[in-house]
């Protein structure tokens, strides 16, 4: 078991035909990763790398090829309409990764997704992965742009707002020896489709998953939220981290949501909500995985 | 993106937001100009600069004020001679002040009451905010922290907008009534057009006066913009003034490199804003002060890369260097590429400590150790923090 993707699942790809979308499309298939349909308007009939069809909209590749999961590389003006294209199409799995959509956009998707079967990962997000059993994870499920080769299976589940952070601890994790069921970049947005809370509740319940790591960073309070849930219901280790303990107050600090607006969403603030709750925060970036390491 | 006094001003004309008349001058002659337009009210004029406490600051030149009534279109003139050009210093400009490069002319106006309004995009529901508060004049965080009742919140439904019960509901909390109340209905219903309008992220009017004569105007606006509309907002790009924004991260942006300078001595370079941020964290972690968040985000080119390295090292106050590269999308070569550019092109003689992992690291690592670089070497976060703040305190 795993959560959200696992090796079977089928991917399409909206943006395939862009650079971007294209290079990690590539090197998806290259990870093992069923990726079975491209999505690009205009495009329809086109083929992508070897063999991947590409149609012009979601709703013809997910009934030609039973993709069930779509990959989002799309610009941002075209974003919001690519998410509620999949949605329409009734995908279980939405994974937006294109950083910089308007917010008002995501307001209104936000809205529109409301009772919708889909979930939506994202946007401004690394992805999802569910390492393979091969050499360097390979065979898994890989959506997104994370390296793929610093994964290895295991029994940790990752969420994360920030891409590299997530890297950082699952090469940790790797290092120790210590596999990872799937990890799973939420995103670096004020207002995204799936928050640590939902992750943590999903990883909760998966048999395979044994303990967490929850890395967040300054601005909201999803953090927060996710720490107060896990105190009394959360049966599974969870090792914290919360980056941009010297951000100045009132600054954007690369991505949209990460911006101290009062006391409450300070990086110091909520290392202390998540200790209060019985998470253990790692002092620096370069001890996530030890700290988790020392708790089981 | 911060905009100007006069330019909030132009943005309420509009769409529709009353506010006091009000006219910007670049010269001494535009400011008699505009004095004498607005002839028979009492004036007052304003240095435009992008921070507060502009009435108790003082320019360098020694005048006292960025903020005065004027008598007449002389007297505008004189205060604007004396304020154009110079540098004002306030409690928010921090001690090298702003350049005031224009003066604004306004209608001052008489104040029987001092309200607030504000509509944000909230977080939490998903949806913008309106908050007012009879409360106006003040620091709003101190109304919320000692009178919390005096602060009344409306959520507004992201597709169906602003309702006129609502509109309703706020002028009663606001003790609004008869003709102010159709003002007041009027004033909201036109900024919430212009937030959705201008993505605008937070307009916040404080205060919202009623007049002795009864007339509710928006005296004092601070707007806050959603970057990521930017592109599709050309009139509010063009109210960007650069020469009010740190020139390193001017320089930055027209390399799309996300910069923050900050007051440390030790100069960061990473990948991925997670990570840039913690990697300033672990600086702090181990007595270091980081002189700047900087993320080259995953598709850097060799170009970019080597923009940044200059940048930094255009901060007199750096002492030291920190790269952390996590590649995934980012190739560490291309990073390695674009250092032992900047290097060859610059005077680089500060420590320089590299961690370089992910991606083609090997390559990365080898063109580092081939090159006659003189650099530190970090195998994690961790020890390339401990290294280079040794590096600098050494």
């Amino acid at each position: 078991m795993s959560i959200l993707v696992d090796e079977n699942t089928k991917v399409l790809v909206q943006g395939i035909t862009g650079g971007f979308g294209g290079k990690h499309a590539q090197l998806s298939l290259d990870y093992g990763t069923k990726i079975v349909a491209g999505v690009t308007p205009g495009k329809g009939g086109q083929t992508f790398g070897e063999k991947t069809p590409v149609f012009d909209t979601c709703a013809d590749a997910a009934r030609e090829t039973g993709a069930t999961v779509s990959a989002i590389f799309v610009p941002p003006p075209f974003a919001a309409d690519a998410i509620l294209e999949a949605v329409d199409a009734e995908l279980d799995l939405v994974i937006c990764i294109t950083e910089g959509i308007p917010v008002a956009d995501m307001m209104r998707v936000k809205e529109v997704m409301k009772g919708s079967k889909t979930r939506l990962i994202g946007p401004n997000c690394p992805g999802v992965v569910t390492p393979g059993r091969g050499k360097d994870s390979h065979g898994g499920c890989r959506i997104g742009i994370a390296p793929g080769y610093i994964h290895k299976r295991g029994n940790v589940g990752v969420v994360s707002r920030s891409g590299t952070l997530t890297y950082e601890a699952v090469y940790q994790l790797t290092e120790l020896g210590y596999g990872q069921s799937t990890c799973v970049g939420i995103g670096g947005d004020p207002i995204n489709g799936t928050s640590h809370l939902d992750v943590l509740k999903m990883f909760n319940d998966d048999p395979e998953t044994e303990a967490i790591i929850m890395i967040g960073e300054i601005g909201g309070n999803a953090e927060a939220e996710a720490a107060r849930w896990a105190k009394d219901h959360c049966s599974k280790p969870i090792a914290g981290f919360i980056a941009g303990a010297t951000a100045p107050p009132g600054r954007r600090m690369g991505h949209a949501g990460a911006i101290v607006g009062g006391e409450d969403d300070t990086a110091d603030a909520k290392k202390r909500i998540l200790s209060e709750c019985g998470i253990a925060v790692s002092e620096t970036p370069s001890a996530m995985g030890k700290t988790l390491v020392e708790m089981l | 993106m911060n905009i100007h006094e006069y330019q909030a001003k132009e943005l309420f004309e509009k769409f529709g937001v009353a506010s006091p008349d009000g006219q910007v001058a670049a010269t001494t002659e535009e400011a008699e100009a505009a004095a004498r337009a607005m002839g028979g009210r009492r004036l007052v004029i304003k240095a435009q600069v992008h921070a507060g406490g502009r009435g108790k600051g003082s320019f360098k030149n020694g005048f006292q004020g960025g903020v005065h009534l004027v008598e007449t279109p002389e007297q505008a003139a004189d205060f604007a001679g004396k304020m154009i050009g110079q540098t004002l210093v306030t409690n928010q400009t921090g001690a090298e002040g702003k350049l005031v490069s224009k003066v604004m002319i306004g209608e001052a106006v008489d104040i029987e009451r001092e309200l607030y309004l504000a509509i944000l995009m909230d977080r939490e529901s998903c949806g913008p905010v309106i908050v007012v508060s009879t409360e106006g004049g003040m620091d709003i965080e101190e109304v919320a922290e000692n009178t919390p009742d005096k602060i009344v919140r409306a959520l507004i439904h992201p597709l169906a907008g602003l309702q006129a019960y609502e509109v309703r509901n706020l002028t009663k909390a606001l003790e609004l009534s008869g003709d102010q109340a159709k003002q007041f209905g009027k004033l909201i219903k036109n900024l919430y057009k212009l937030f959705l309008e201008c993505d605008c992220s937070m307009v916040e009017i404080n205060p919202l006066v009623v007049t002795p004569k009864g007339q509710v105007l928006a005296l004092d606006a601070k707007f806050g913009f959603d970057d990521n509309a930017l592109y599709r907002q050309p009139d509010v790009m063009a109210y960007r003034d650069t020469d009010e924004e740190d020139p390193r991260e001017v320089e930055a942006s027209k390399y799309d490199l996300n910069y923050i300078g900050l007051d440390g001595n030790i100069a960061c370079l990473v990948n991925g804003a997670g990570l840039a941020m913690a990697t300033m964290d672990i600086i702090q972690h181990y007595g270091g002060a980081p002189a700047n968040f900087l993320d080259v985000g995953g598709g850097a080119s060799k170009e970019q890369v080597s923009a940044a390295f200059k940048i930094i090292l255009g901060d007199p106050n750096v002492k030291g260097i920190l790269v952390n590269i996590f590649g995934g999308i980012m190739q560490c070569d291309i990073i390695a590429e674009g250092i032992l550019t900047a290097a060859e092109e610059t005077d680089l003689n500060i420590p320089l400590v590299v961690r370089l992992e992910g991606t083609n690291v090997v390559k990365g690592r080898a063109l580092i150790a081939d090159s006659n670089l003189d650099v530190i070497t970090a195998d994690s976060l961790n020890d390339a923090a401990q290294k280079v703040v040794a590096a600098v305190e050494g």
